[in-house]
């Protein structure tokens, strides 16, 4: 076989590293961490009814329940999926807004360097804690019901953009500030004509990106009273209405393909210009 | 090219503004778009105001509970450790056991739904779709059906974990898929090798360090997402999260929380040098 293969093909395959030890001790690190977190996950079949649940749910999703998917009524579907979307709406513009400043003061060009990492210490707080929790947290502040929602995405959210924020500001171009400093711009000149145009698109762009992250986690703070259609969701699951809960699943499935696919396309057009 | 000439339906309505140049040329000045966008923005501010009963004197009336309740958060009761710790474990093995099998079962999907490997269009099509149904589900709701299809427990929960790692990882991958030099793949056809012979040879080596980093950022995403599971049923942290919040233990709440951002920290660190070796 050799003596068919370029001399020289041969001489490269001996020159490669050999890292088969490395390899196979990376791969039986990984196997042992599996086989030890497979301990305690015990498969305990089936419950009683669980095949017919699935067989129903899937069954429901293909044929919804019209009365509550043509309801317009606080209970049927269309009033759900709004409140839905307001909640993120809301949240997202809200935290979009308070990310401004936390992030300008995270930032390492802006402000000293201790200054920014208390900012960013209360991101990754911010970040860590998961929005259950804080959904968990605000609904003794300000009540079960929509409101809280829209206060706790505002929080959640902040987390994240500020996160992306940060990256779009340390990659401000400072020479665009310079030439106006040069031109004799005052800083309000300067911010105007300097600062936001470099920021804007990046900063909608994210902000567009966390609405579909909020309008998805807003489908399941519902469970913990923050409103939205997670509650009646949870109600038709537990109560077993498969028909209910399956024309739930189908809208809840089209709406957030629907605005992922139209946030792509803003953001498309933001990154590329208009066309 | 017909469509690209067309004027937009905007600039018919609102005329663009007109300037001779001194050297007598003309230009367009499209009227700026920024106003009409404010007020649709601001309508639609409004109404999700309506809806979501928008009210900020409530709000700034009990604020004053926040601090309360973020106070007693901010005082762990560390005695309460002994009982996050076996949960905690629970927690990491959910995600860990989860993220593999997601990320396992994810690489053959993500190769079926490339359009540059897989040049059959109606699996590539039906492939696409049912990663996209799969990731618009919230986990959350993948543990709440599956605690009620498989018994209450963690086998939920990492149920839950896989289905949405594997459609996320899935699309990552075949994003990235599409972005590779096809070069040597074709060269290994031409040599005769069936598709997945010269998949794995010539695109394999491509796609693995993309494919690693996925699985890396899935696995720190799911420790986060895993520790709620539990609060629909499906194992880990989240049954304690919800036992001590309906008690309004929030001294104990704190304590999970803090062991919950240490072990995210630790991992993030993990992850940033197994990523700096990988590279």
């Amino acid at each position: 076989m050799s003596e068919f293969v370029n001399n020289n093909i041969l001489e490269k395959l001996r020159a490669e590293p050999k890292n088969l030890w490395k390899r196979l001790l990376v791969t039986a690190i990984v196997i042992a961490v599996v086989i030890w977190g497979s301990t305690s996950i015990t498969y305990n079949g089936v419950t009683d009814k669980g095949a017919t649940i699935a067989i129903n749910i899937i069954k429901g999703i293909l044929n919804p329940e019209t009365a509550t998917l043509f309801n317009l009524g606080p209970n049927g579907v269309p009033y759900l999926v709004l409140e839905t979307m307001a909640i993120a709406v809301l949240g997202t513009v809200i935290g979009a807004l308070l990310a401004v400043p936390v992030s300008f003061l995270a930032s390492t060009n802006i402000v000293p360097k201790p200054v920014a990492m208390v900012f960013r210490a209360l991101i990754m707080l911010i970040r860590t804690i998961p929005s259950l929790v804080w959904a968990l947290v605000w609904v003794r502040v300000t009540g079960p019901g929509p409101f809280c929602g829209v206060v706790t995405q505002s929080v959640c959210s902040i987390g994240m953009i500020s996160k992306m924020y940060i990256t779009a500001i340390e990659n401000l171009d400072t020479g665009v500030l310079e030439s106006l400093d040069a031109l004799g711009c005052n800083t309000f000149e300067k911010i105007r004509c300097g600062v936001i145009p470099q920021l804007m698109a990046s900063f909608v762009s994210t902000a567009i990106y966390r609405f579909d992250i909020n309008l998805k986690d807003a489908t399941t703070l519902g469970i913990v009273g923050a409103g939205g259609i997670g509650f009646p969701l949870q109600e038709a699951l537990g109560s077993g209405k498969w028909k209910r809960v399956g024309s739930f699943l189908l809208v809840l499935i089209i709406v957030v393909l629907v605005f992922e696919w139209i946030s792509n396309q803003i953001r498309n057009r933001l990154a590329r210009g208009r066309s | 090219m017909a469509k690209k000439n067309r004027t937009p339906l905007f600039d018919r309505i609102f005329k663009p503004e007109h300037i001779v140049l001194d050297n007598g040329h003309t230009v367009d000045r499209p009227k700026s778009r920024t106003p009409l966008i404010l007020v649709a923005f601001l309508i639609i501010v409004f109404i999700s105001m309506q809806t979501t009963n928008f009210n900020l004197p409530r709000l700034i009336s009990r604020i004053g509970q926040f601090p309360v309740i973020l106070g007693q958060i901010f005082t762990p009761n560390l005695h309460y450790f002994d009982k996050v710790i076996p949960l905690l474990i629970e927690t990491m093995k959910m995600s860990i056991v989860g993220t593999v099998v997601g990320c396992i079962i994810g690489l053959p999907l993500a190769i079926l739904a490339s359009s540059n490997i897989n040049k059959n269009k109606p699996t590539l099509l039906i492939c696409r779709f049912i990663l996209s149904i799969l990731r618009s589900i919230p986990t959350l709701i993948y543990a709440t059906v599956f605690a009620l299809i498989f018994n209450l427990g963690a086998f939920a929960g990492t149920a839950a974990i896989a289905i949405f790692t594997l459609s996320i990882v899935a699309k990552m991958l075949y994003e990235a898929i599409e972005t590779i030099d096809m070069g040597p793949f074709e060269a290994m056809q031409s040599f005769g090798a069936t598709t997945l012979q010269s998949f794995w040879t010539a695109c394999m080596p491509q796609i693995l360090p993309q494919y690693f980093d996925n699985c890396l950022y899935c696995f720190e995403m799911n420790v986060r997402a895993s520790s709620i599971l539990g609060y629909v049923g499906a194992g880990g942290l989240g049954i304690l999260i919800r036992e001590r919040t309906g008690y309004r233990q929030y001294h104990d709440l704190g304590t999970i929380l803090l062991t919950l951002f240490v072990v995210v920290w630790a991992i993030d660190q993990l992850n940033n040098w197994i990523r700096s070796k990988l590279s």
